[in-house]
């Protein structure tokens, strides 16, 4: 098995496939780059644990970190709300999905379309088939999936790594916010 | 007159040699509607592109959104073609166009599946009873028969007979359709999607015939309330009678099983047991037959050892059940032309010797496609074997568990093949150290595929495991499910038409389709009986009535036992069979005609706008898998009804979304002024896949608005709406304004609240319309 393996192992996409994020410095650069990058949060963050905390919990760090806006999936928001953010965009994944891919699409804040989706915690396959139609229809919009499994469909996807992989690099992530371009 | 191949001739009087004729009418090739004197509408038997002007009116409002299962294109020799993104194939075609023809593909098998199912029955019907025999879905109960077939083909059937022309259109436009997605044909995406949108409703047709046929000949239930109650679960069937297991969805050879026994005097000693809607079925036929479950309790009833003959039909059987079915070392009997599993055909040998091979071993299985023969085969070998199949036990201990489970390297291709990332590794780990607890745990969530075994490196029957380990829930599956009903009585349209269109019930939810279920079947009684609890009109089917009858409530009853099964507030209403989903889009036609007095025939746009603008529908298919299930929702979605699907419904490759955010595409035609009234996102999507529980109900209370709902009605719908939003996601919904149309929308309980929301928003109160989406309507006066 190469690191770079959709999770599912039959997900095959095609030719154009995600590059692998090997330093965290990646993302940080990618976030800076973007002029309206958005957090999808799938419901999946609510449960999937990263250490002693929840993924949802490394997210909304994210968000506040780099202050990017949150679009909450399946039921998130509640939990969203219990941690005190209150300012989620609810909408179904699909339905972002359809928006974010939409050039003329003025952003949860109204400020311009997305051209960065930071997607993480939904269902495997369902993020899987929403990364093929952002990769084949919002070519405005770059994607990074911050699960711990292989998507092919994103821009950049981390491989398949461990749980403390997982952790270092998003504590390393969120920690840059600030710290000047990284280099890639 | 003479169309196409019909011919009718009509003599008034006639002098002959021979004597006088007066009022002769012969139709060769064609029903005779009677004395239906509805005047006939624009579209009767349309064509490809008669509904193409509706097609696209729906499709401007809900806009595909593809996300494409593969980036290639793979279906000529010219190919593979790289089409992502922007990129052409070497015939031209784009992604857009390439998904949606492969959703045309998808919805034709879907309704090449069920018509030719409907043909199936339809000869088996008329070989039983006749071809004069009339059509009888509920007496006096039903007025509107075929409310279906008169809104599509403009005619009014009445004997089996009537059925097959209207079989024949069914067969000719399918063939239409498939031949659309050859190499060169058809270029545009959105021309594609309204070619999706006539294979739904060809494929509602022939559901509707195939149901009539059935319950006109077979003695179903005739849309009965209260259909008696049959057993479900794996827990029910009485191993010390000899088992039989039917698989598919033909009921022929079952109902030749049934009929054998009766004649044999054998009904009490045998068990016939089945999975899939021949079950579903059966127990309309007999309600003594017993359903084991969905498609997913193939592999582990088969492996159980319990059935000791299989008969599978069509449809849905698993394609390796032969295979298992030699490994559980049990004969094998199919039935299908269009599923003969390898087997030698063995239709024209006598009884007694298929049962002698079959009894000995010396064949292990045999296609036979005469049920009668086949329902004889199965009851004497399935009695012959059963006692000596008895005295060996193919159950797994917890000790072969455990030493299975030791093989397990941790290398996590069971879980990676696995449709629901079940935590296997973290399961057989546990099991290999005696605790048996998480792989019973998986039992619950498990669809039952076997990728997993199929991934394993070690050879571990996996599936096998978790099913030995949650040996102890299987026993207690037992459970009750109500017969399928069949159509809606005229009475009960009469009775909740009104309430429906003002918004008085706050919606009909019809949960239809298979068992890939992303958490389990439990899910979708869990929601049913949620709507059931809010008054909301429930309706169910084929695979999904199953799982809703699996869960039992504290005081051990299952929702069919707390809720009624007629068509009113509050009921849990079971029509049947996939094939009988027909009957829910018909209730919704009926409303139309019954309620609103309009005419259905050869009427469909007419029809489909007033049912989207008034009826609040909305279709679940929580656990869509199949060709099938893309079909009827296909189907419903010409109606202009809402569909949500759980989150393995994104494999569907496409979306119908709209954009509430913009709104210029929610403005509909008053037909009472004429003018264009912004009328808010109601219903917001046509098809839509929710990612939890949690948000499909909460989607599906949205979807139930429409634009014709009374302020009383709408207040009510606002209530469950923002009353499940606020339990599940923790706040109150931001597009409350977009659904307000005058302060008397408004919930009393949260008048206060959405007042100040209003007033902190640029909201202005509008007009209630007498809604229509096709502009030649706008200025006519209507009934309601």
């Amino acid at each position: 098995m190469t690191s770079a393996d959709p999770w599912q192992t039959a997900e095959v996409a095609g030719p154009k496939k995600a590059a692998v994020i090997t330093r965290p410095a990646v993302v940080k650069a990618m976030i800076g780059h973007a002029r309206h990058p958005v957090i999808l949060l799938g419901n999946g963050a609510v449960s999937m644990g990263v250490g002693n905390r929840k993924l949802v919990d490394y997210l909304l760090d994210l968000s506040r970190a780099y202050r990017i806006p949150v679009i909450a999936t399946g039921h998130i928001n509640k939990a969203l709300v219990e941690r005190g953010f209150t300012n989620a965009l609810v909408l179904p994944a699909v339905g972002a999905g359809q928006r974010i891919a939409d050039p003329c699409w003025e952003g949860p804040e109204g400020k311009g379309p997305c051209d960065l989706a930071i997607i993480a915690g939904l269902p495997y396959p369902m993020a899987w088939t929403l990364l093929s139609g952002l990769k084949h229809f919002a070519p405005h919009t770059k994607t990074i999936t911050l699960d711990p499994t292989y998507q092919p469909n994103a821009t950049w996807s981390f491989a398949n790594i461990s749980e403390k992989d997982w952790q270092e690099n998003l504590e390393v992530i969120i920690a840059s916010a600030g710290g000047g371009t990284a280099d890639v | 007159m003479v169309t196409e191949k019909k011919v009718t001739l009509s003599i008034k009087e006639l002098d002959a040699g021979f004597g006088r004729i007066r009022d002769l009418s012969v139709s060769i090739g064609k029903l005779s509607s009677g004395d239906w004197a509805e005047a006939e509408g624009p579209t009767p038997y349309p064509s490809l592109a008669t509904l193409r002007n509706w097609d696209h009116t729906l499709l401007s409002r809900y806009q595909p959104f593809y996300m494409p299962f593969c980036d290639l294109c793979c279906l000529c020799t010219y190919g593979k073609c790289d089409l992502t993104g922007t990129k052409k194939g070497a015939c031209g075609i784009s992604m857009p166009a390439q998904q949606a023809r492969t959703v045309l593909l998808a919805a034709c098998i879907g309704a090449a599946t069920h018509t030719s199912h409907a043909r199936e029955l339809l000869t088996y019907a008329i070989g039983r009873s006749g071809r004069d025999c009339g059509l009888d879905p509920g007496g006096n109960a039903i007025g509107v028969e075929a409310p279906v077939i008169r809104l599509v083909c403009g005619e009014k059937p009445q004997t089996l007979a009537d059925l097959e022309t209207v079989l024949d259109y069914c067969e000719s436009q399918i063939t239409a359709l498939l031949a659309v997605t050859h190499t060169g044909q058809e270029g545009n995406y959105l021309d594609f999607e309204s070619k999706v949108l006539h294979a739904g409703m060809i494929d509602q047709v022939g559901m509707e015939v195939a149901d009539l046929a059935q319950i006109s000949a077979l003695g179903y239930p005739k849309a009965d309330p209260d259909a008696p109650l049959a057993a479900l679960g794996m827990g029910t069937v009485e191993t010390n009678k000899p088992v039989i297991l039917v698989i598919g969805h033909n009921v022929p050879p079952a109902v030749a099983i049934i009929d054998y026994l009766g004649r044999e005097s054998l009904t009490d000693q045998v068990e016939v047991t089945g999975i899939c809607c021949t079950s579903v079925d059966a127990t309309r036929y007999s309600p003594r037959a017993k359903i084991i479950g969905p498609m997913s309790w193939q592999l582990r009833y088969i492996r159980s050892g319990i059935p000791d003959v299989i008969v599978v039909d069509e449809q849905c059987v698993r394609t390796d059940a032969f295979s298992e079915a030699v490994a559980a070392g049990t004969p094998f009997i199919a039935t299908s032309e269009k599923n003969c599993m390898g087997l030698p055909d063995r239709t024209r040998d006598p009884a007694d010797a298929i049962v002698a091979d079959l009894f000995s071993g010396r064949a292990k299985g045999a296609l036979i496609l005469d049920p009668e023969k086949a329902g004889e085969v199965a009851v004497r070998v399935a009695r012959a074997v059963m006692p000596a199949r008895r005295n060996s036990s193919s159950a797994m201990s917890p000790e072969i568990i455990r030493e299975k489970a030791l093989d397990c390297t941790g290398c996590r291709l069971c879980r990676r093949s696995c449709p629901n990332d079940l935590a296997i590794p973290q399961g057989m780990k546990a099991a290999g150290e005696g605790n048996l607890s998480l792989l019973s745990a998986l039992y619950e969530t498990c669809v039952g595929c076997g990728r997993c075994e199929q991934a394993c490196t070690q050879g571990i029957p996996v599936h096998s495991l978790i099913v030995g380990a949650a040996a102890e829930k299987i026993k207690n599956e037992k459970f009750v499910i109500r017969t399928g009903r069949g159509a809606i009585q005229d009475i009960e349209i009469r009775n909740v038409g009104g309430p429906i269109v003002l918004g008085e019930i706050p919606g009909v939810v019809a949960f239809v389709g298979c068992s890939n279920f992303a958490n389990g079947g439990k899910e979708s009684a869990e929601m049913s009986v949620e709507f059931a609890k809010r008054r909301y009109i429930v309706c169910t089917s084929g695979c999904a009535a199953m799982s809703i009858g699996m869960y039992r409530d504290e005081e051990g009853k299952t929702p069919y036992e707390q809720f009624p099964g007629s068509f009113a507030a509050g009921g849990i209403v079971n029509v049947g069979s996939c094939v009988a989903n027909a009957h829910i889009a018909g209730a919704t036609i009926k409303i139309a005609s019954i309620f609103a007095r309009r005419n259905l025939r050869g009427n469909y746009a007419e029809i489909a706008d007033y049912v989207h603008n008034r009826v609040g529908a909305v279709g679940v298919a929580w656990g869509a898998m199949s060709q099938k299930a893309a079909a009827i929702a296909a189907g419903f979605w010409r109606l202009g009804i809402p569909v949500v699907v759980g989150p393995h419904g994104t494999k569907y490759r496409r979306m119908l979304l709209g954009r509430a955010d913009h709104d210029a595409d929610w403005y509909v035609h008053d037909q009472r002024t004429g003018e264009d009234v912004y009328a808010g996102p109601a219903p917001e999507h046509l098809f839509v896949a929710a990612e939890t529980k949690e948000e499909a109900m909460v989607l599906v209370a949205k979807l139930c608005m429409r634009p014709n709902d009374t302020t009383r009605g709408r207040a009510m719908k606002l209530t469950h709406y923002i009353d499940l939003y606020q339990r599940h996601q923790g706040a109150l919904p931001d597009d409350i304004p977009r659904y307000i149309r005058t302060t008397a929308d408004i919930p009393v309980t949260l008048k206060s609240e959405i007042t100040r929301i209003l007033a902190q928003s640029d909201w202005k109160e509008r007009p209630i319309p007498d809604p229509t989406l096709l502009a030649r309507d706008a200025g006519k006066e209507r009934t309601p």
